[in-house]
């Protein structure tokens, strides 16, 4: 996120974009609420009916994967009524032209034709957002599991740069991250083309310091695999996997293909607090001690690091992660040993320039958000104040691209897959709590009531739903949450592995999957 | 600006013309129509068909002899009208003969006649010396049962909208003035000065305000505010008019509760009325003024009464009061600054401007000036809607106005300002009704109600049947209104029950005193006057429940007990027979008996026996 | 920001203006019991358990609504102020139910702190009590409204706090309860409309509301509350671990920098994973295509072995590694190191795009 998560609450438009917030983020949730309640508008745009889009004044239900021809729509009308801040373009930006040029075939009535958001929905959003004093762009998954997911984002970046909504408090482009640590895994380099902080291993400098710092000859210079790119590769280049925390198995994309490939490695190791559907296939699982098991720190959204205390013995005979890595390293002859993961968050001060003034002694009054360079720095509310990373901020101008796959006569229906209030990721907490799986014990595909009469389906039915490259059982659900041609589920439950149907098409710069859109047919299970 | 004069002149002309007529008038307010005033009216119209008579037809409110409804007004072209009490269908037709056919007063159902300028009737009262009416004054009241309420014409021929036309022509500050200089003091029980209180909202500062009216008449026992709602719904909006431009307000809303389906009607007829004569809406009588008036139909509870309830309930929240400060004039209906009074407070504005404050001013006392409706009901011969002047003693109202005490049995007590006032007795029926000196007493001015009682009350009784009703209708916001009100109830519930203990009076006594003291509104924080008046003068009640083990009012069943007097008991058996218990034994032509073990105290051997053989004590 | 200066009980403290009474009391150390009032809420000023006695002021005024004033003289422990404190005291707990013995709240109750500090003990009033049915039909709160003072912290909370209105008053006088729309529970979802937050349960001063799995664990006093960072999504919500016996029984709120006292379903009551008895315990091997159990040792020989020989024959990019958006960063640091200091290779990345 460029801002804080309590700088939403003050926000005067909040435009929120293939984000569930009130399901998947409901603290964050609370926050919008907050800024309708003080006043704000909320305009969501979601192919769903969303609990958001419910407490929205503005609905932009959109047609899956029409974003960038809506956000393009919006900055049209916004030069197009000469509405943007032409200060901030012109001291802040560059290449406006070329994007101006891009978006003026997007007139509203054009937009409208693609997405299906009336024109003049368009209009009063473009002016709505251009205006207000504050606007916030909050974004999830909706915008960027696309083939076309970077794109999107730029085009929500564009929009951001064209009214100066950016730099300041309460504004901004704020990516709302879906996991507690993926901001931290980011930023400490578990990325195939960075080192911790996004220094890019392909700047020499960048691998001269890392191999003095480690001490180690050199380090590495071919950039590495992208998970999916790994996982196509396994069996193939990729002989031996080490998988830790992650359950490729339920959460990729074509889980099929992934099953099969995944067994096709000559070995695999998993470290896992539970045997997880890909714990399964592994030649080795190690035990890994639960977050209430060690010490540590997650960064979340907003770029906060706060600590995690431990607050019991590990489970069992296992042992938090750190101590394992060290274990296989020293096992792999590189002695690698800490007495605590605060001694680990001294050593990433060093060689992490974001995280430089962060130690376990400050995070104990509170957290802090990066880049927070040096032991006085307060860290960073809001990003990109009086400047941005690069410099001045470039305008991406991007096209409309249809999605990978388009419905036909075969596979008629779209499917979109999501996250649940209830539960999280691939369910393996959250189906063992207790509570959360008893209150929420099945999964079910959200379809249109028309949709659903065309098919002779009823509320409760089993249905099949089929695609290219497999196909799931799963209970229907008549929702008005979907428009007809649209069906939805999520991917959180291991009995409805939804991914065994969804496309692996990939964004060809991010690597991202689409899994927000791809075409199935659905039948009723007699 | 425009004016009204030449709408006013031609309606004058137009009602000189309508009463100058044969007429027959039934008054339609609630009170005539739970009397059968509804019956009555058709029956009229079809005597006046069948007979071929020429003779208008017409309804009116109530004009305070509740007593006496269903009432019919009869005037013939020239000479006065008679108002006449206890018309019902079986006898309107021989009324209908006698005054119009025949031209002759029915003498005995007449009331009072108001002759105009006409020679009056011999042997019929003339209004204002009428006992009822002989120590009234009718003010806010004036158009009662003299006008019909759906009609403009009539509001405007009778003076109507000349305050807001003359308003608008003052300064806003001037308005205000006039109205503190009036001395005008807040109708609903508060007593606070309505000039003040318009001062300070004019003063708050608000991108909008309002003006709303009170209309959730809850006390039981009062119905002042209906008997103006249905009687001279104009006045209501024209006092909101005057107020609004006074404050800067735009818009009004009017809180009704539903259970005043008539108000609600005519109110609503009115207010379509005045927006059709330019009067409501966008600049009023081109002076740039714009008003508008909603009505909030209120859901029932009494507690909506309160001012901050009644603000919440218009926003649509659950009627539950809140902290004040802020006050509603600085932060009000939506959060903005507004003006909220009752409905009579706002039925005087248009006299005071019309009039002129020093007019207003001259009624009444030192520090409660003008006038003030009441209700008078109970144990009192002549129970109905009045007005008096400020500084009217009790016993003027009681015994001049109200005709006394039914069946002539001793006053015992008269209960002021509903749930919310206080038990007072004979020792004060001098007290000079004010606002002060009925605080001084231990009651309240309240809203208007006064309920009479004789000695077949217990008072005991009494404060359980007033807080019978606070618990129910306490909002349950705060912990000593909601949970001491149950307790109180609960121990008087005890008392009457012949379980009381003599600790139970501190316990009263202090319950009344924290939750008066600590209580968060005004509902809480006078719920226990009932008790504590009743405690403070009739003590000697309480003591004979809890030591004696006796009602001396002869209520409180549980401390009763059935009795057969053998000297005057003839054994005729009927006792016996309508003994539900079976409680009473007895040969035929001896005194009877009945056993307390047995009886269940109903009291339908006292109404069989003919020989009054039969008490309870 | 202009100040006004006041004297309670006495002592003469000086605080900005709008500065309430017992905001005032409480910086000069003067103790006031409050039930409703919260600082993070508005203002009811409805328990009336923190009158003051305000001389001029028409009855008691609640101290949490009222402003401090220049000059203004405020006690607040005169017999009369006792009394009525001892009064809505006993009026409380005359519709309460005497089970403190085997109470979630014991130890932790604000009626029974107070009750205790002004020696207040029950049966000052006889007369009825609520009879309410407990709800419990849903897995994660349990609603007694017979213990509820009608403080109404959770209904504010839900609405101002969490947004939701799943709760308000209904029904007037002795009957007033707090409850979802219809008398329905809070389990049907589609009128409630409730989310199972559990931040009503982070504000009820008594036992009226609690979370269900936590019932039975352990005394208020037995538990130890190791406050850390929600294992759940990136908004990254402090909550307190409640731990006894060295098991995690229940998850309470705190102040977190991003949530404050707020949390979701499954931050509050998602925590049942930890000591589920699916957790791996020790190292695992697949032996003929079923895991036999082993040591460390023999497990981390065998993976440092493997992965050492993937190197060794096809060079270091045969090998990949996937770190975690779940883990910590120490350990997502190690994993980076572990790729490209010890293995050689950039083959690692994580989930984030899922």
């Amino acid at each position: 996120m460029t801002n804080s998560i309590g700088e939403i609450a003050e926000a005067d438009f909040i435009l929120a974009a293939g984000t569930n917030t009130f399901d998947a983020h409901p603290i964050i949730g609370i926050k919008i609420k907050k800024a309708v309640a003080n006043g704000g508008t909320l305009a969501v745009i979601d192919p769903r009916l969303t609990d958001s889009a419910k407490l929205a004044q503005y609905h932009l239900q959109l047609k899956p994967g029409t974003d960038i021809a809506l956000f393009n729509g919006l900055a049209n009308v916004i030069i197009e009524e000469g509405l943007y801040n032409k200060q901030f373009v012109e001291e802040r930006t560059e290449d406006f032209e070329a994007f101006k040029q891009t978006v003026a075939k997007y007139t509203p009535d054009y937009v409208s034709e693609i997405t299906s958001v009336p024109a003049d929905v368009i209009r009063e959003v473009a002016r709505g957002y251009a205006k207000a004093k504050n606007s916030t762009i909050l974004y999830t998954m909706g915008i960027t599991q696309h083939t076309c997911g970077t794109h999107n984002v730029f085009s929500t970046c564009n929009l951001a740069m064209l009214t100066g909504h950016i730099g300041k408090e309460s504004s901004g482009v704020n990516p709302l991250r879906g996991q507690n640590n993926v901001q931290g895994a980011c930023d400490m380099g578990a990325l195939p083309v960075v080192f911790p902080a996004y220094q890019p291993v392909a700047v020499e400098a960048n691998r001269e310091k890392f191999a003095k710092f480690w001490n180690v000859e050199k380090m590495p210079d071919k950039p590495g695999l992208t998970v999916g790119e790994m996982i196509e590769a396994a069996g193939k280049s990729v002989k031996a996997m080490y998988i830790l925390g992650e359950n490729p198995v339920l959460s990729d994309p074509d889980a099929n293909q992934v099953m099969h490939e995944l067994k096709s490695l000559d070995f695999l190791v998993v470290q896992d607090i539970f045997l997880t559907e890909t714990a399964q296939l592994a030649d080795v699982v190690l035990p890994a001690a639960s977050f209430a098991e060690k010490d540590g720190t997650f960064s979340n959204t907003e770029r906060r690091v706060q600590l995690v205390r431990k607050a019991i013995e590990p489970i069992g005979d296992s042992k938090p992660d750190w101590e394992i890595i060290c274990l296989v390293a020293t096992a792999m002859g590189y002695p690698m040993s800490y007495d605590s993961p605060e001694s680990i968050m001294n050593e990433v001060a060093k060689v992490t320039p974001s995280y430089g003034g962060i130690s376990f002694d400050r995070l104990e009054l509170c957290g802090l958000q990066w880049p927070c360079p040096t032991p006085d720095h307060p860290g960073t509310k809001f990003l990109h104040a009086n400047k941005f990373v690069r410099g001045l901020g470039k305008f991406n101008p991007v096209e409309h691209i249809p999605p990978n796959e388009q419905p036909d006569a075969e596979y008629p229906m779209v499917l979109s897959t999501g996250r649940r209030r209830y539960h999280y990721h691939t369910g393996t907490m959250t189906q063992r709590t207790g509570a959360l799986e008893v209150f929420y014990p099945e999964e079910y595909l959200e379809i249109s009531c028309e949709d659903a009469g065309k098919l002779g389906i009823n509320d409760g039915d089993k249905v099949k739903v089929t695609s290219r490259r497999g196909q799931v059982e799963v209970t229907a659900q008549i929702s008005e949450r979907v428009t007809p041609g649209l069906v939805f589920t999520s991917f959180q439950y291991p009995d409805v592995p939804i991914n065994r149907v969804t496309n692996a098409a990939r964004d060809p710069i991010s690597k991202i999957p689409e899994y927000k859109v791809c075409a199935v047919k659905v039948e009723k299970v007699s | 600006m425009k004016n009204l004069d030449q709408i006013r002149e031609k309606y004058k002309e137009q009602y000189k013309e309508k009463i100058g007529k044969t007429r027959i008038v039934v008054g339609l307010g609630t009170c005539g129509i739970a009397a059968g005033g509804g019956k009555v009216m058709d029956a009229i119209k079809e005597i006046v068909a069948a007979r071929g008579l020429d003779a208008d037809i017409d309804f009116t409110s109530c004009i305070g002899m509740c007593y006496r409804e269903p009432m019919v007004e009869i005037a013939l072209a020239g000479a006065p009208s008679v108002i006449y009490g206890d018309i019902f269908a079986d006898n309107v037709e021989a009324l209908i003969e006698s005054h119009i056919v025949n031209k002759t007063p029915l003498y005995e159902l007449a009331c009072f006649q108001i002759p105009g300028d006409a020679t009056p009737y011999e042997g019929i009262d003339i209004m204002d010396k009428a006992p009822y009416y002989e120590k009234q004054i009718r003010s806010v009241t004036s158009r009662l049962g003299r006008i019909n309420p759906e009609s403009i014409v009539e509001y405007i021929a009778t003076g109507g909208y000349e305050g807001i036309e003359k308003a608008l022509q003052l300064d806003r500050m001037a308005v205000i003035e006039e109205v503190k200089k009036s001395g005008l003091r807040g109708r609903g029980g508060g007593g606070f000065s309505t000039g003040t209180k318009w001062s300070f909202v004019y003063g708050a500062q608000g991108d909008k305000k309002y003006a709303v009216c009170n209309a959730d008449e809850g006390d039981p026992g009062a119905f002042m505010d209906r008997s103006v709602l249905e009687g001279d719904p104009h006045s209501i909006l024209e006092g909101m008019m005057i107020a609004g431009y006074a404050i800067g307000a735009d818009e009004g809303y009017i809180y009704c509760r539903a259970e005043y389906p008539i108000a609600i009607k005519r109110l609503n007829l009115a207010i379509a009325k005045a927006e059709e004569h330019g009067l409501l809406g966008d600049n009023i009588l081109d002076s740039g003024f714009s008003f508008r008036i909603k009505i909030k139909a209120g859901a029932g509870a009494f507690v909506c009464g309160e001012e901050t309830a009644l603000l919440n309930s218009i926003e649509g929240l659950r009627g539950m009061p809140r902290v004040r400060p802020p006050y509603p004039a600085h932060k009000g209906l939506f959060g903005k600054p507004t003006v909220l009074n009752n409905v009579e407070t706002y039925a005087n504005v248009p006299f005071i401007i019309r009039n002129g404050a020093d007019w207003y001013a001259a009624m009444g006392t030192e520090k409660s000036k003008g006038s003030k409706v009441f209700c008078l009901t109970g144990k009192v011969n002549n129970t109905g809607l009045i007005e008096v002047p400020m500084g009217i003693t009790l016993r003027d109202i009681i015994f001049a106005i109200g005709g006394g005490i039914q069946n002539d049995r001793p006053f015992k007590a008269v209960q002021s300002g509903g749930p919310s006032g206080g038990c007072i007795p004979a020792e004060h029926l001098d007290t000079p009704i004010d606002y002060e000196s009925l605080g001084e007493i231990g009651s309240m001015m309240g809203s208007g109600g006064l309920v009479c009682m004789d000695d077949t009350t217990c008072m005991v009784d009494v404060a359980k049947f007033f807080l019978n009703f606070t618990q129910l209708e306490s909002c349950g916001k705060c912990t000593p209104c909601r949970e001491g009100t149950k307790r109180m109830l609960e121990i008087l519930q005890k008392i009457c029950d012949g379980n009381g203990v003599i600790e139970d009076i501190d316990t009263l006594d202090r319950l009344c005193r924290v939750v008066t003291s600590s209580a968060m509104c005004g509902l809480g924080q006078t719920c226990a006057n009932p008790i504590s008046s009743t405690l403070r003068y009739f003590r000697d009640e309480y003591e004979a429940h809890i030591i004696d083990k006796r009602c001396p009012a002869g209520v409180c069943n549980a401390l009763l007990v059935y009795t057969v007097l053998a000297d005057k008991c003839t054994g005729c058996g009927a006792c016996l027979r309508a003994c539900p218990a079976g409680a009473i034994t007895g040969e035929k032509k001896q005194p009877h008996k009945i056993d307390p073990a047995v009886c269940i105290k109903c009291g339908a051997c006292i109404q069989k026996c003919k020989f009054d053989a039969i008490i309870k004590a | 920001m202009s100040k006004v200066t006041l004297t309670i009980d006495g002592i003469q403290i000086t605080v900005p203006k709008g500065t309430t009474v017992l905001e005032a009391a409480q910086q000069a150390g003067i103790f006031i019991p409050t039930f409703c009032h919260d600082p993070e809420l508005s203002r009811p000023g409805a328990c009336r358990i923190c009158v003051v006695d305000i001389p001029g002021a028409r009855n008691m005024p609640a101290s949490c609504v009222t402003e401090a004033g220049e000059g203004m003289v405020v006690y607040t422990d005169t017999p009369a102020i006792i009394e009525a404190r001892k009064t809505n005291l006993e009026l409380l707990l005359a519709n309460h139910p005497e089970d403190c013995l085997t109470c979630h709240k014991n130890g932790n109750c604000r009626l029974q702190d107070y009750a205790y500090y002004y020696g207040v003990r029950p049966g000052a009033f006889t007369g009825e009590k609520h009879d309410y049915p407990i709800e419990d039909d849903n897995p994660f709160i349990v609603r007694d409204m017979n213990k509820c003072i009608l403080c109404s912290k959770c209904i504010r909370m839900c609405e101002e706090i969490q947004g939701n209105n799943a709760i308000d008053f209904s029904f007037r006088g002795f009957s007033a309860k707090v409850g979802p729309a219809m008398g329905t529970t809070l389990s049907d979802t589609e009128i409630s409309n409730c989310v199972f937050c559990g931040n009503c349960i982070a504000v009820c001063p008594v036992g009226a509301l609690t979370e269900k799995a936590m019932l039975g664990k352990a005394r208020q006093w037995e538990v130890e509350k190791v406050t850390t960072t929600c294992p759940y999504c990136g908004v990254g919500c402090q909550y307190d671990l409640n731990v006894k016996d060295g098991k995690v029984i229940g998850v309470t709120s705190t102040d977190g920098d991003v949530n404050g006292r707020a949390l979701c379903v499954k931050g509050r009551f998602g925590y049942g994973f930890i000591h589920h008895p699916d957790r791996l315990t020790t190292p695992l091997i697949k032996k003929d295509g079923a895991f036999v159990e082993a040591s460390w040792d023999e497990a981390i020989g065998l993976v440092a072995s493997k992965l050492g020989a993937a190197k060794d024959t096809y060079g270091p990019d045969a090998v990949a590694l996937l770190s975690s958006a779940r883990v910590t960063n120490e350990e997502n640091y190690l994993m980076n190191k572990l790729a490209r200091a010890v293995i050689g290779t950039n083959n690692i990345d994580h989930c984030a795009r899922l």
